[in-house]
Formats: structure tokens, C-alpha cells, sequence
């Protein structure tokens, strides 16, 4: 029904000039009462007492040369390790005449992603397909093997043990989590005992219990010739762990979809994988996005645990470092300072994007 | 029981066979020896008390709700346990929800494709242009590219019927399309299902409007307590009904 459209237009004004605007943004929200005020002029305060020292520790009275601790005689930080160790903080043991290869996965990680990411990138049918050979790609780079060199994972150290241990993570977590979340809910008993069972079982032991099992008792029951690779061992085990808790995240969702929308799919003759694929699943995983990204982040951070296996992440070189004769009670502050800086920007943006994805998704904006 | 089938032409097939239904949700006998024949083309309407077993009993002909005695036939193929294919009896039969179920992450003319691209097989231009035919049809082709939650609730209704008809469906459910409406929505409703009605299409619809049911109906059935109380042409059935309870019924929902 049209409504007649009534023009009142010669009535409306522009609003004061005191609620728009920069003015009227910062009256919003840092003086909209006597509460508010105080808490700017505190924070404000705060960041004085906080940020200026912490500038001057880092940066302005830092020492950047040097070949030992000794060398650092200033009071701020000692970053003269930097230029020997980065290497080591960044791909741990990896040769470095194939530093290359990591390099490029990385970079190759760029498109890869925004294939999946993003709609409307040029060349997307093939970026797609780009998208999904990836892993592969990275596997052969890293790897080697088909003419590259060959090299071990147990050479894997630094932040690149905890991209690659989080990324196949997050890639594998997420399908796995999907499918356990609709096996919970479905109407054939063994396959609903089945998830039921999983879920609950790796909710209810620590990552670092199932860790250890992957490493030392799994070969007790494996046949002594067949040796699955540590790394990969470690991939399952972080995966698995993250799979039960995303399989909770999406049940979520999933129970926040009306029971209409699975009728209306039914009543128009699409299939059970169809309603899923097409209907429910692209609402219930818009409505787990924070879960999912919260369960992300967590897997990301968790990597770190390795270094009690005996891998040597990022955290595992700023151990290595400290305890290190040369360099011994100078870098404590500042090795973990810089593997923060390093976990703060993946799982930064990541928390970004999804904030992004969000908005991108909303289908109630006028 | 009343069961008049004189209205009925006599070469007219018989789409949907009901025999001695009876469904029970746990101990509650929620519908009970319910038998019906529609004819193609026929409009029927299907009103009673809430609790009354009407829902149920047109969710029963696409088996959103199995029964557990008695037969359903739709369009020659019974609705059973074994039956392999309920996804091709359900794309021949439409279906309008009374909170109108669209998926709301899509676009009115996507929700109108969806089905004909998956199940119907059809190419996405081709489908596009049978969703626009039938969106034209229920007067709302401007609104194509919105989502439903910027569409009011009566041009929501519109995109549901759309998207059920995009099937082509031999036979429409109509699950109270107007019960969920503001008072000045449930006209253009109803006047699409009036046009609808004059294309021939056969309908079963669970409504209280009783001017709709004058205007198109061939056969009004009132349900109470999981039976078929009474079943007349809406003439005899508004102006001389044959059981107390009808009358009480008509008396209150005609009141004010």
C-alpha cells in the first residue's frame, strides 16, 4: 500500500550547531555530565603518568647497539639483541638461505585470504581457487620436497610455528566445529552420542593434557616404524581442542534460528544439506561471528603452549634468549615486549575484521 | 458430519485425498478421523478455535507434521514413511507461514530464486526473471533488491506468496497470512490472494477473515477439537449453520 507522501519539508532545519560536528561528538562523549568529565580529565591523567615513561623506556633512552648485555648501559630498554636474534624470533631454526620460503608463503597468505575474505576483488573465480590450493601451496614452501629442499618441522621456531600451528587451526576448526555442531542436533542417535561425546570429552580436558598425549602416548599405540610428524601430531591435537569449543559457539546460532526458517526451507523442496548450506547456516554463523572470533583469538594465543613440548615458538626463542649467558637479565621485559607486539597485531586485526564482517553482514540497515 | 460435495464439478481430479487421519502430539489426539477431498481448483476454508487442530491439519498435506494413522494422498502420491522423495511432493505444493518465514539474509528477489536455482535446477537470469514475473504479480517489483527487514509486514507477506508461486505449485497453503498484520496490511494481502484464487489455483486456507472466505471460497470447513464440526458453502455456512458450536464461533469472531 502506498502511503500518500506528504511533504513537510519547508518545516525542517539543520540542528544547532552544538550537536554536530566535532563540538557536538566531543560534548557527547567525553562531557555529558559530571561523572563523564571526571572520568576524561582521570583517563587523561592516567595516559600522562603512563605513556610518557613507557616512550622513554622503549624508545628515547633505549640502547639499539651492542654485541652483549653489557653492552646496554642506558636505563630504558635494550634492543641491541635485535639485530642478531630477530631471525631466530621470527623463523627459529629455519635455514636461512630458504628464509625466502617462508617469506613467501606469507606473502602469498595475503591474497589467499582476501579471496575468502572479501566479494567484489577482481579475478575472483580464480582467486577462489587460489584461496583453496593455498594450504598446499604453503605445505610444498615449507616443507619442500618436488625439487625444494627438503626441511624438517622440527626446524619450524619463532612466530612461524605460531602462524602455522593457528592458521591450520583456524582454517580446519571451523568446518570440523560446523559439522560436530549440526551431528549434536541430529536426529540419528549414533551420530548425535558421536559429537556429543567428542565435544564434551575435549571441552573437559586441558589443551596442554592433550598435548602430551599427542606427543609422548600416542606413540605407545602407534606401531614403532610409523612416526607421524611432532608438528603435525601438535596441529591435530590444537585443532581438535578448538573444533569442540567452535561446535558449542555454532550450536548457539544455530538454536537462535527460528524453527520457520527450517519449515520454510522444507516447505519449498530443498534438502536437508540445501536448508543448511543456504538458509540456516549463513544466519547462525552471521549470529556466532563474536564466538567464533573469541574461539580464533583464543587458538591463536594458545600456540604458545608448545614451548612445553618442547617447540620452540616465539615464546620459546624470548626463553632461549634470557637464559642465554650473554644477554642474561638484561631482556626479559623486552623479548616478551616484542612477542606481545608480534600476538597483538594478528589477533588485533583479526578481531578487526570480524567488527568489519559484521556490519558487511547486517541485513536490517536502511 | 456434513459432507457436501455438490459444488464440485464433477470432471475436476481430486488433488488432495484425506482418509481417517488421526495425529496425536504425545497423548493429545490433536487431530481425529479426519477425512477431506479437494478437487483442483477448489478454495477452501478451514477456520475454528485456537488449539482446534486447522494448522496441523493443512501442515499434515507437505508433512511438516507426519501423521500417524490414516492416509494423505497429494497429487497421487501418498505421504508415508517410505516415501523417498518428500522434497519433490513439497516444490509442488506451496506454502504462506503466518510470521511469513523469509530468509532474512537475502534480498526479496533472492528469496524468490532460491528454490528455483536449487531445486527446480533452473539458471540463475532465468530464475530471476520468473521471480520478477511473480513479484510483479503481487505488485511489489520495486522492492526487488531489499531484505525483508526493511519491508513492511504486509509487503513481506506479498514477497512470501511470491516466492511460493515462483514453484508453480499445483496446490497453496495459506497457514493464517493475515493474523500477524496491522489492520491496514491485511488488505493488500488478501487482495493478492483474491487474484490468486481467480487464476484457478487450488487453496487451502486457514483464515479468520470471514469477508475473504465469502468472496472466494468454495467450501468453508470449521474445525473444533481435532474434528471437522461442519462443512458448507459459505452461503448456508455464514447465514445458516447446522451445529451449536458453529454458531457460538460465528457469533464471536462476527461480533464486533
Amino acid at each position: 500500500m502506498n502511503t500518500t507522501n506528504l511533504n513537510y519539508s519547508g518545516k525542517s532545519r539543520p540542528p544547532p550547531a552544538n550537536t554536530v560536528g566535532i563540538v557536538g561528538w566531543v560534548r557527547a562523549n567525553l562531557f555529558s555530565g559530571p561523572l563523564n568529565t571526571f572520568l576524561t580529565f582521570f583517563s587523561c591523567y592516567l595516559l600522562w603518568l603512563i605513556i610518557p615513561p613507557l616512550l622513554d623506556w622503549t624508545v628515547f633512552s633505549a640502547d639499539f647497539t651492542g654485541n652483549v648485555g653489557r653492552d646496554c648501559t642506558t636505563e630504558g630498554a635494550c634492543w641491541a639483541w635485535l639485530d642478531q636474534r630477530i631471525a631466530q624470533f621470527l623463523y627459529g631454526f629455519y635455514p636461512a638461505e630458504a628464509y625466502w620460503r617462508v617469506n613467501l608463503t606469507i606473502l602469498l597468505l595475503f591474497p589467499a585470504l582476501a579471496y575468502v575474505l572479501f566479494d567484489n576483488l577482481p579475478f575472483s573465480a580464480y582467486g577462489r581457487w587460489f584461496s583453496v590450493a593455498y594450504p598446499f601451496i604453503a605445505a610444498f614452501l615449507l616443507v619442500g620436497g618436488f625439487g625444494l629442499t627438503g626441511i624438517t618441522t622440527d626446524k619450524f621456531g619463532g612466530f612461524m610455528l605460531n602462524l602455522v600451528a593457528g592458521l591450520s587451526g583456524i582454517i580446519l576448526s571451523l568446518p570440523i566445529g560446523i559439522l560436530l555442531a549440526l551431528g549434536r542436533q541430529s536426529k540419528l542417535p549414533a551420530i548425535r552420542i558421536l559429537s556429543v561425546t567428542f565435544i564434551e570429552f575435549i571441552r573437559g580436558v586441558p589443551l596442554i593434557t592433550l598435548l602430551f598425549v599427542a606427543v609422548i602416548i600416542l606413540q605407545l599405540f602407534l606401531p614403532p616404524d610409523v612416526s607421524l610428524d611432532q608438528l603435525v601430531r601438535v596441529m591435530i591435537m590444537i585443532t581438535l581442542f578448538a573444533s569442540a569449543y567452535m561446535a558449542e559457539v555454532i550450536r548457539g546460532g544455530l538454536q537462535a534460528i527460528p524453527n520457520g526458517q527450517y519449515e520454510a526451507g522444507q516447505a519449498m523442496g530443498l534438502s536437508y544439506w540445501q536448508s543448511m548450506r543456504l538458509i540456516i547456516l549463513p544466519q547462525a554463523l552471521k549470529i556466532s561471528i563474536p564466538g567464533i572470533v573469541n574461539t580464533f583469538i583464543g587458538l591463536f594465543k594458545d600456540t604458545t603452549l608448545v614451548i612445553i613440548i618442547g617447540l620452540f615458538d616465539i615464546l620459546g626463542q624470548a626463553r632461549v634468549l634470557q637464559t642465554n649467558p650473554d644477554w642474561m637479565g638484561k631482556v626479559d621485559h623486552e623479548t616478551f615486549l616484542l612477542a606481545a607486539i608480534f600476538f597483538f597485531i594478528i589477533c588485533f586485526s583479526i578481531s578487526r575484521y570480524s567488527i568489519n564482517l559484521e556490519k558487511r553482514l547486517d541485513t536490517n540497515r536502511e | 458430519m456434513a459432507r457436501s460435495k455438490k459444488n464440485q464439478p464433477k470432471t475436476a481430479k481430486n488433488v488432495i485425498e484425506i482418509t481417517a487421519l488421526n495425529k496425536w502430539f504425545g497423548n493429545f489426539h490433536v487431530l481425529q478421523d479426519i477425512d477431506l477431498t479437494v478437487s483442483q481448483g477448489e478454495k477452501i476454508i478451514i477456520c475454528g478455535p485456537s488449539g482446534s487442530g486447522k494448522s496441523t491439519l493443512i501442515r499434515c498435506i507437505n508433512r511438516l507434521e507426519e501423521h500417524q494413522e490414516g492416509s494423505i494422498i497429494v497429487n497421487g502420491t501418498e505421504l508415508s514413511h517410505d516415501l523417498k522423495d518428500i522434497d519433490a511432493v513439497r516444490s509442488e505444493v506451496g506454502m504462506v507461514f503466518q510470521s511469513f518465514n523469509l530468509f532474512p539474509h537475502l534480498t526479496a528477489l533472492e528469496n524468490c530464486t532460491l528454490a528455483l536455482i536449487w531445486v527446480r535446477k533452473k539458471p540463475k537470469a532465468e530464475a530471476e526473471a520468473v521471480a520478477m514475473e511473480y513479484l510483479e504479480r503481487v505488485k511489489i517489483p520495486e522492492q526487488a533488491q531489499k531484505y525483508p527487514g526493511q519491508l513492511s509486514g504486509g509487503q513481506q507477506q506479498r514477497v512470501a506468496i511470491a516466492r511460493s508461486l515462483c514453484m508453480n505449485p499445483k496446490i497453496m497453503l495459506f497457514d493464517e497470512p493475515t493474523s500477524a498484520l496491522d489492520p491496514e496490511m491485511i488488505k493488500e494481502v488478501l487482495d493478492t490472494m483474491i487474484e490468486l484464487a481467480e487464476t484457478g489455483m487450488t487453496m487451502l486456507c486457514v483464515t479468520h477473515e470471514m469477508g475473504f472466505a465469502k468472496t472466494v471460497a468454495d467450501r468453508v470447513i470449521f474445525m473444533d477439537e481435532g474434528q471437522i464440526v461442519e462443512e458448507n458453502e459459505p452461503n448456508k455456512f455464514f447465514t445458516k449453520p447446522k451445529h451449536e458450536r458453529t454458531k457460538l464461533f460465528l457469533s464471536q469472531i462476527l461480533a464486533h
